[in-house]
């Protein structure tokens, strides 16, 4: 797939635990444990959420490199696109 | 004969036997010894009493054959003598033979002999080989003197008859009695042990129910008589909300039991505090515990187990974060949910990890999760995605080429990817420079961040560890103050519930201040450093460390560029809130309670040093101090305290790497079939250490580490834990006596 940056994937992140945590509360079913249900899907979303996008933004713009041996590089010059 | 005390479960059968056979027992022991004496004495005594009857004498008997048919023979004739016969223990005979000659010079006849069998001594029930004496004398006084000499001594004595008639009689009759005796035992025996063995199968039911009357006279014991001296009167705590249910149970015990009198149960005030009951099903007990192991809640203190079910196994999945590993945690959990209603399940494995299985299911879980972000699996990176940078346009790019005219000047710029491709040149290049970097300034190369988690390219590099440190140290960090800010935020339900509202102004908002204008500016200059600044500026990039500490030092670098525009000005306005936050938060309550109790009471005598109002004061005042000490210098410490999920991290992923290259690779090395045979034991030993240094080891370190970040960092922020635990009374299972 094309890379597109940072748009694709933090659209499909904020949407995946965004219905996690902000839909999925709603349809649980009443009851006892419904409290700790509903809790433990919010922190769920935003603690995986966050990290996540602490790892994403990290490598927006990175300072350096890798640096690689000269046997990797043989090998990836032609196995990877 | 001998009668040993026969193993019975309580050694209780010698007090059975004694109860039911003590007087034919010890009676049976003392016609014992008596018919040896009669036995042994027999012919010794006829032939002193008979003495022409010394060749009638058996074999058997050769002691006193000598002495007793040549003195018998001139006593008989000579004077009237009698005898004393009895046993002796065998330790005292040497001292009662001196005794006796000593007492009695002369004037006696002394024999002993070994008894053939040891018998049991009724009094203290050892086996002992008596020793039969029988004494020969004349004369009353010295009859006396042996007597009480035999007495001191401890022996048993025995009637002995003059004529050889009535003693063979005796023996008879004591043989008989003997047997009779024996029968009578050996019925007993008989019955005690039909008797034991009905009792052996009922005892378990009897056992517990003896239990459950000692737990219930135990807390029987704890209730007081009232003034009649008729009812018993318990105190007891008991939640609002089971109120209807208790009494329901009372009015079904009293009917059940058929008394006249109904129990009933009345709410009375009390200033005591109450003790904690936090409701727990099967799935929540493990975390509720793991909080109540640190300190059970004050009454109706916010309970932080609920954030905990997901912020413990998040914490421990950073510092644990491989796929394979969590995998294996995952499923061994899995097995041990899916089977927690087998008895066999929970005879074989470990209470505590049984106890713990939906803490560990949770904890595989996250660590699946956050293998996949640090792309690492048992090691390894996974190319899920194709990685960012690309090592063939690096490849084509000018500097990593001999070219004779240089293209342009030699610091690398961005050149779009037309250059002629010069293979051969490249090769012979890369042949002299073991390692090369790939320069993210170069168009191409570095194509955009990773979708999902840290680039595969990475786990390749040799200088992964420079880029892996910077991302887990802030990542540390960020999540370390909003785990932080978070434990603040639950103090304001604690401020609302108790109807402290002056707290949220005077505590909470002071607080939030201090920590956000200091800790959560640092979070939003990470954030901002890794969106703004990018590989072109690489080399002028700022140091967001020096920037924090000049920040607090007032104070400039020269070298360090600022991060944006009207920097220092925003810190300076930052750092002079969070200072003004802090005599607020030292002085705010105190204050202000010491004013409403002023308020309220405003016709109280002039204020002395020894007032209550002015100790009151004193005490709020210093509480105050110290908690807003420990909270300042808390925020400090405890947000480097949180780097240790990077050191453990970092720690887990270099055991992993070890064991990969150093265990798992040489398996690697054969090609042939041979090869593929070696690889079966190399992997048994790699399996085993992962499980045991990687799994066990590190998960344990990790647990701890994650345990020690909510119990301090996370909760001496608003918990404080000084309650004590509800235990209503229940028939607890008793594993052991």
């Amino acid at each position: 797939m094309a890379y597109g940056g940072l748009t694709v994937p933090i659209i499909v992140m904020s949407v995946f635990w965004g219905l996690v945590g902000g839909v999925l509360p709603w349809l649980v079913p009443k009851g006892p444990n419904r409290g700790v249900i509903n809790t433990m899907l919010v922190t769920c979303a935003v603690c995986c959420y966050l990290f996540w996008l602490i790892a994403i933004l990290a490598q927006l713009n990175p300072l350096f490199g890798p640096q690689l041996s000269n046997e990797t590089i043989w090998y990836l010059k032609y196995d990877w696109p | 004969m001998s009668y040993r005390g026969m193993a019975w479960p309580w050694g209780s059968w010698e007090s059975c036997g004694r109860r039911l056979g003590d007087g034919p027992w010890s009676n049976k022991v003392a016609m014992g010894q008596e018919s040896w004496v009669r036995l042994g004495g027999g012919p010794w005594g006829s032939g002193v009493a008979m003495g022409h009857r010394c060749g009638r004498r058996s074999g058997e008997e050769p002691w006193g054959r000598g002495l007793a048919m040549g003195q018998g023979q001139e006593w008989n004739r000579a004077r009237p003598h009698s005898f004393v016969a009895g046993v002796i223990h065998p330790w005292r005979v040497s001292a009662f033979e001196r005794l006796l000659w000593r007492a009695c010079r002369g004037y006696l006849v002394a024999s002993f002999v070994e008894m053939p069998e040891p018998m049991e001594d009724p009094a203290t029930g050892e086996t002992i080989t008596w020793v039969i004496f029988l004494i020969s004398y004349w004369g009353e006084q010295i009859g006396q003197k042996i007597r009480k000499i035999s007495d001191c001594f401890h022996c048993q004595v025995y009637p002995y008859p003059e004529s050889e008639a009535s003693r063979e009689e005796t023996m008879n009759g004591l043989h008989s009695q003997i047997q009779d005796l024996s029968l009578v035992l050996e019925e007993t025996e008989q019955y005690l042990a039909q008797v034991l063995d009905k009792v052996a199968v009922a005892l378990p039911t009897w056992r517990v129910q003896v239990q459950k009357m000692k737990a219930i006279y135990l807390v029987l014991n704890q209730c007081s008589f009232d003034v009649t001296q008729k009812c018993l009167i318990a105190e007891v705590w008991c939640p609002v909300r089971d109120l209807t249910q208790v009494q329901d149970a009372l009015r079904q015990g009293s009917y059940k039991s058929g008394s006249s009198v109904e129990c009933f149960v009345q709410r009375i005030p009390t200033s005591e505090s109450p003790p904690t009951l936090i409701r727990t099903n099967k799935f929540t007990a493990g975390f509720q515990s793991i909080v109540d192991a640190y300190g059970v809640a004050s009454y109706q203190e916010v309970n932080p187990a609920p954030y905990a079910i997901i912020t413990f196994p998040f914490i421990f999945a950073i510092m644990f974060g491989d796929v394979g590993h969590g995998l294996l945690m995952f499923l061994f959990a899995l097995w041990m949910v899916v089977y927690e209603n087998s008895p066999s399940l929970r005879q074989a494995s470990n209470e505590t990890f049984f106890e713990g299985r939906y803490l560990i299911l949770l904890m595989g879980a996250f660590s699946i999760y956050t293998g996949f972000i640090y792309n690492e699996c048992f090691s390894k990176a996974t190319v899920i995605f194709p990685s960012a940078w690309s090592v063939a346009t690096m490849a084509n790019h000018s500097s990593w080429r001999w070219d004779p005219q240089p293209l342009c000047d030699p610091l690398p710029r961005s050149l779009p990817g037309l250059t002629p491709p010069c293979s051969a040149h490249s090769s012979a290049y890369l042949a002299t420079h073991p390692t090369l970097t790939l320069d993210p300034n170069v168009t191409g190369v570095f194509r955009g961040p990773y979708p999902f988690g840290i680039d595969p390219i990475w786990s390749l590099a040799t200088n992964h560890l420079n880029f892996l440190n910077s991302f887990k140290m802030k990542m540390s960090v960020v999540l370390g103050i909003v785990h932080m800010g978070f434990g603040v935020l639950l103090g304001v339900f604690n401020h609302v519930h108790f109807q402290q509202r002056h707290r949220l102004v005077l505590e909470f908002l002071p607080e939030m201040v201090f920590l956000l204008a200091l800790f959560g500016y640092l979070v939003f200059l990470i954030f901002y450093k890794w969106i703004t600044f990018s590989a072109a500026d690489s080399l002028v990039a700022p140091s967001i460390l020096i920037h924090f500490i000049d920040m607090f030092l007032f104070t400039s670098n020269a070298g360090n560029l600022p991060l944006y525009r009207g920097q220092v000005a925003v810190q300076t306005v930052l750092v002079v809130l969070a200072l003004a936050s802090v005599p607020v938060l030292l002085l705010g309550t105190p204050l202000y309670l010491c004013c409403r109790r002023r308020g309220r009471a405003p016709r109280r005598c002039p204020l002395s040093p020894l007032s209550p109002q002015h100790l009151d004061f004193a005490e709020i005042f210093m509480h105050q101090a110290i908690h807003t000490i420990e909270y300042c210098l808390g925020c400090v410490s405890n947000t480097a305290s949180y780097l240790r999920l990077w050191a453990l991290s970092l720690a887990h992923a270099q055991l992993s790497e070890v064991l990969w290259t150093m265990v798992m690779r040489n398996g690697f090395v054969g090609l042939s079939y041979v090869g593929g045979v070696v690889l079966v034991p190399v992997f048994a030993a790699f399996a085993v250490l992962t499980v045991a240094i990687l799994l066990v080891m590190e998960g344990l370190s990790a647990f701890l580490h994650a345990l020690r970040l909510h119990w301090v960092e996370f909760q001496n922020k608003f918990y404080v834990g000084a309650g004590y635990k509800l235990c209503p009374f229940a028939f607890a299972v008793d594993t052991g006596e």
